[in-house]
């Protein structure tokens, strides 16, 4: 009898630490559900002209010239103000955007630039030993979540490669907790003809990505939630 | 540019590009004597290589003996003259590199490094191949594709547009339609 009432006071004594993180995960997993629910869908029609503020992440090489080519056809007024961000191995990226944003300067005749430059460390550089790169994953994180506590983008535009991964994990983390609601355009590079990158299928398949684009038929054939646009080259 | 005067031929240009990569089977392959050869056959006089990164040397020759004229450099902030002012390019397979040829209408041979270890890149060139705005290569076929290449079936490449993908973001954040 002893022994029984004993252990009666132990199951509830060690459940109730149990039920409240049951049930603090179910409301994760809930708000989680319906921010993926609710990405994908579209915005509501805007009323006013407020523009939207926009983080870019630029690639290098090949990403970064796909990117420049769509900023030049988006309306700039609509998305201000403008963050880049490239990795601080990259240093032609952010010299590439800076051209582009003094042309846009020099034709509409505005003289403040409503835009910043930024770099971010890569987790892992080319031939890193994965011991060391544990450790420099860990900063490249904190760089990433600081970076976008600063910024709190409205838009994401992103093209790949790796740099944009945490940066877009983390603006979906900020949809879940609710410190901002941003959505992301992810456009699957043009080298990729048959098979998406890899940055590009964590964001497909995680469903991060609000609209997906890819340039080529075949893609969009395979993965048919992605857009198919042609080709921006 | 390349006026024949007193019997000389015309200056015809083959440019050879590896981008910021390192390509020595490339640099390798188009200073081959069956290469130059094939080249010299086709009416080519001059063969400029950028070698990037890489670390084969061709040989260097002035070409007065009637032979291929050689010339190389590591890097250049001028890729796009030396495009414009070639008559035949073999590339790499990088994006940049295919698109900004395809874009001064230029000729093009791509060939594919096949040591790279995510070799995504050749299905770019192949694609591309299969709509006839380029050749596509590896290292030991070029010969084979300089020599049975017709450069008057390649079709020319019309620019993308990245319009759709702006329209398409506007509307999904509901932006009104201009």
């Amino acid at each position: 009898m002893e022994k029984n009432s004993s252990c009666c006071f132990s199951n509830l004594s060690s459940n109730l630490p149990i039920t409240c993180f049951v049930t603090v995960i179910a409301i994760i997993l809930v708000r989680i559900l319906y921010v993926i629910w609710r990405t994908c869908k579209p915005l509501r029609k805007r009323t006013s002209q407020q523009p939207l503020s926009t983080l870019v992440v630029l690639g290098s090489g090949g990403h970064t010239a796909e990117m420049i080519d769509l900023l030049l056809v988006l309306q700039k007024n609509k998305f201000t103000p403008r963050f880049y961000i490239a990795a601080a191995t990259d240093n032609m990226s952010l010299q590439k955007a800076r051209v582009l944003e003094n042309s846009l300067a020099d034709s509409s005749g505005v003289k403040e630039i409503s835009a910043e430059f930024m770099q971010i460390y890569r987790s892992r550089e080319v031939g890193q030993s994965y011991v060391t790169s544990v450790w420099t994953t860990l900063v490249a994180l904190a760089h990433a979540l600081w970076l976008m506590i600063k910024i709190r983008p409205q838009v994401v535009l992103c093209n790949g490669p790796g740099t944009c991964i945490p940066l877009c994990v983390i603006a979906f983390i900020f949809k879940v907790v609710g410190i901002r609601w941003s959505s992301i355009f992810y456009v699957e590079s043009i080298a990729r003809v048959k098979r998406l990158s890899l940055s590009g299928l964590l964001l497909y398949k995680l469903r991060i990505a609000d609209q997906f684009f890819v340039q080529w038929p075949q893609l969009q054939r395979k993965y048919p939630r992605a857009h198919y646009v042609g080709c921006l080259m | 540019m390349g006026e024949a005067e007193d019997g000389v031929k015309p200056k015809r240009v083959v440019f050879v590009t590896v981008g910021t990569t390192c390509f020595d089977a490339l640099v390798k392959v188009v200073d081959s004597q069956k290469v130059k050869d094939e080249l010299l056959r086709r009416g080519y006089t001059h063969l400029l290589i950028q070698m990037g990164r890489g670390s084969y040397l061709p040989e260097k020759s002035i070409g007065d003996d009637g032979s291929l004229a050689v010339d190389y450099f590591t890097f250049s902030s001028s890729i796009a003259e030396h495009l414009r002012s070639a008559s035949l390019v073999i590339s790499h397979a990088g994006s940049g590199s295919i698109f900004e040829t395809l874009r001064l209408g230029k000729p093009l041979i791509v060939v594919v490094n096949e040591d790279l270890m995510d070799n995504h890149q050749s299905e770019l060139a192949e694609e591309l191949a299969e709509r006839k705005h380029l050749y596509c290569a590896r290292p030991q076929t070029l010969h084979q594709t300089i020599a049975s290449m017709d450069l008057e079936s390649l079709l020319p490449y019309s620019p993308g547009d990245a319009t759709p993908v702006a329209k398409l973001i506007n509307r999904f954040l509901g932006f009104p339609e201009d």
